[in-house]
């Protein structure tokens, strides 16, 4: 069943078009994340199903109900922001209480509830606390407990974790993925961590300017980005673009070399001249391996990167900048020479005029 | 002493922690010798005004105004409050004491209640025309005060409130409007957005979110208005003999009928001592609020 539909939302803040023709449909109990680079637009979209931004052109339904003209605290949603918003003078109590005495819900059905939310976050010792004297991460949580007591149908995130230091931030992570499975409502994530995207997400939407570029499977945007922009975007470090042409025979050729694609999951029948082969340091495999790869050439390396776990390798292949991955426990040095090579059923092939996908 | 701080192996003689500062540096000498200069510059005129207003006439009469009173007496101070003669009647500042009292109180709430209200819907509800209203507020706070006097009085006659307290409550509240909307407008922006929009998503409204939420982090703001508004409304004299009759003058326009009485002998004792009690309720408000002010104005008025 659907939960959130939101159906050719336009927004423009003066002239400006910010969100544009924008269409989704998320499903009960799916975790989505927006994902995109600052000022793309994810917080508007968030704040134009939150009802705290009115919508230029277009609908936003909620369980069914059309609620595009409904105040916020009729929409069944809950919110956390970025800067946790608590409010500063409210003990911890009176925040999460706050909303729940806007609605005048009864005092020991809130005690209930209050009760209910502070096991679940585990904030009970803090209750009597002001925010000031919580920690960042203590924050947060009581933000996420405040959406929490109004019992909403949907939960909307803005960039939650993103005030946090990292390790803080991993821990939060995992601790709203156990929320989500314990309380199956539909969440809708802000993020420009694209870890916290993949990890989190049953969908992820990548938006750039405003459009949905992508809307799929961690796995789907992944492995298939379905434009240049999305295949860029995602990965750290970035995905190998390699400049060519596929050739008469169905080959990618770019300088002197040659890549067979006939092991290429083509998803068009377009076959460009001009075209932009990408493949993902991770995906690539070099030394005595590379040789019983599809593809495989020489490459001179540049600079070696170790990072614990793996080491990124920084090459040049065919005078082009190329970086694939190794294990961490290898040891190459800068100056060397090694044969690197990949499977390209694992690469993406794009149109360098439309950037889409081939 | 000198061969005992030197505890630890490691050290080696030469600089060693603090470096010491000389009190008497160039930079000390001009820092404090400018503030001396100006603090003498402002507390001299009130220490001759004290000073005089402790003397009898026949001693100010031997002419030195910085000798301190020989005679100590609190004959004028008395006289200023109670019984010195202004026009009509002849019972001192008391009497504008109370006017100015009761102008100024609740011209103050009022124009600062509304105020707030009006900064809050600005910075917060981003409602239709919400910028041209802003821009004729400004604009407001620009228009000399003189061209408007008539005006004013043509309308508070059509009001029938011309020549009452009640008239003069009105043109402070008017009058104060576009600085003090300024002031919180710019106080309630430069809060935390989310902290707003989090309010709204807890269903709170326009009402619940300004007492629950922003009144109450706003007080370093208030201090400021308050203080703006009592000093400037207590020693407002314009509006005072324009807008009401002799016997509801304040306080600033008693003063001038005593001091620049014609009849009699100037009471140099009287005048001084008049006008240290009408400016006494300012200062009082800035003793007693100074530090929340300097912090409110950091807050509200130079940020956002
Ligand atoms: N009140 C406003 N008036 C005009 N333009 C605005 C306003 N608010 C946002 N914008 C513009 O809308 C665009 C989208 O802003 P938005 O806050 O949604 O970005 P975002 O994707 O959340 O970015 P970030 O990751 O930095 O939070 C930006 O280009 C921004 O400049
Ligand atoms: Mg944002």
């Amino acid at each position: 069943m659907t939960s959130v539909s939101i159906k050719d939302l336009c927004l423009n803040f003066g002239t400006v078009q910010v969100l544009k023709n924008l269409n989704i449909d998320i499903d009960e109990g799916e975790f989505l994340v927006l994902l995109g680079p600052s000022g793309c637009g994810k917080s508007t979209l968030l704040n134009c199903i939150a009802g705290l931004l009115e919508v230029s052109d277009g609908q936003i339904f909620i369980k069914g109900n059309n609620v595009t003209w409904e105040e916020p605290k009729d929409r069944g949603i809950g919110m956390v922001f970025q800067s946790y918003a608590l409010y500063p003078q409210m003990s911890v109590e009176g925040n999460l209480a706050f909303g729940l005495k806007n609605a005048r819900v009864p005092k020991d059905d809130i005690a209930r509830r209050i009760a209910n939310a502070a096991e679940v976050l585990q904030i009970e010792p803090l209750l009597k606390r002001k925010p000031a004297q919580l920690s960042g991460g203590q924050r947060q949580r009581v933000a996420i407990g405040r959406a929490l007591v109004r019992d909403v149908d949907v939960f909307l995130f803005d960039e939650p974790l993103s005030n946090l230091d990292a390790k803080l931030r991993a821990e939060l992570r995992v601790e709203i993925k156990r929320l989500h499975h314990r309380l199956k409502n539909t969440m809708i994530y802000v993020t420009h961590d694209q870890i916290e995207a993949l990890t989190l997400a049953d969908r992820i939407a990548i938006m750039r300017s405003g459009i949905i570029q992508q809307l799929a499977s961690p796995h789907e945007i992944y492995n298939r980005p379905v434009n240049l922009y999305v295949a860029g975007f995602m990965g750290s470090p970035g995905m190998n673009f390699l400049d060519g042409e596929i050739d008469d025979s169905g080959a990618f050729t770019f300088g002197g070399m040659q890549i067979p694609l006939d092991r290429y999951p083509f998803s068009t029948a377009d076959r460009p001249r001009q075209a932009k082969f990408g493949i993902r340091p991770e995906h690539v495999v070099c030394g005595a391996a590379a040789d019983a790869e599809p593809f495989s050439a020489e490459a001179d390396i540049e600079v070696v990167e170790p990072m614990g776990a793996d080491t990124l390798v920084w090459a040049v292949l065919d005078g082009r900048e190329f970086r694939f991955r190794v294990d961490g426990q290898s040891e190459l040095r800068s100056g060397e020479k090694i044969r690197v090579g990949f499977d390209p059923a694992r690469a993406s092939v794009f149109d360098a005029t439309t950037e889409l996908r081939l | 002493m000198t061969d005992a701080a030197i505890v630890s192996p490691r050290l080696e003689p030469g600089p060693r922690g603090q470096k010491p500062r000389r009190k008497l540096s160039r930079r000390n000498i001009f820092l404090y010798g400018t503030l001396i200069v100006v603090a003498v510059y402002y507390l001299l005129p009130l220490y001759v005004m004290v000073v005089t207003s402790l003397k009898g006439m026949p001693e100010i009469r031997l002419g030195n105004i910085f000798a301190p009173p020989v005679e100590i007496t609190f004959e004028p101070w008395v006289k200023a409050w109670a019984t010195a003669c202004t026009g009509l009647n002849c019972d001192g500042l008391s009497r504008g004491f109370w006017n100015s009292v009761q102008i100024t109180v609740p011209s103050v709430m009022v124009s600062i209640a509304i105020a707030s209200i009006n900064g809050y819907a600005l910075a917060n509800w981003r409602f239709k025309g919400a910028d041209v209203f802003f821009t004729i507020l400004i604009f407001g706070a620009f228009i000399p005060y003189q061209v408007m006097l008539y005006p004013i009085v043509i309308l508070l006659r059509e009001m029938g409130l011309y020549g009452s307290l009640w008239g003069l409550v009105v043109v402070h509240t008017i009058f104060g409007m576009p600085i003090l909307t300024l002031l919180f407008r710019n106080y309630f922006t430069s809060l935390p957005e989310e902290l707003f929009k989090a309010a709204r998503v807890d269903g709170a409204g326009f009402w619940g979110i300004f007492f629950k939420i922003m009144l109450p982090m706003s007080l370093p703001i208030f201090v400021v208005a308050i203080i703006l508004q009592v000093t400037g409304i207590w020693n407002d004299f314009l509006f005072g003999v324009v807008y009401t009759k002799p016997d509801i003058y304040p306080m600033t326009v008693q003063l001038n009928n005593i001091v620049n009485s014609v009849q009699g002998v100037k009471e140099y004792n009287v005048n001084m001592a008049a006008t240290i009690l009408t400016g006494l309720v300012p200062l009082i408000v800035y003793f007693i609020s100074g530090k929340l002010f300097v912090r409110g104005i950091a807050a509200g008025a130079v940020k956002g």
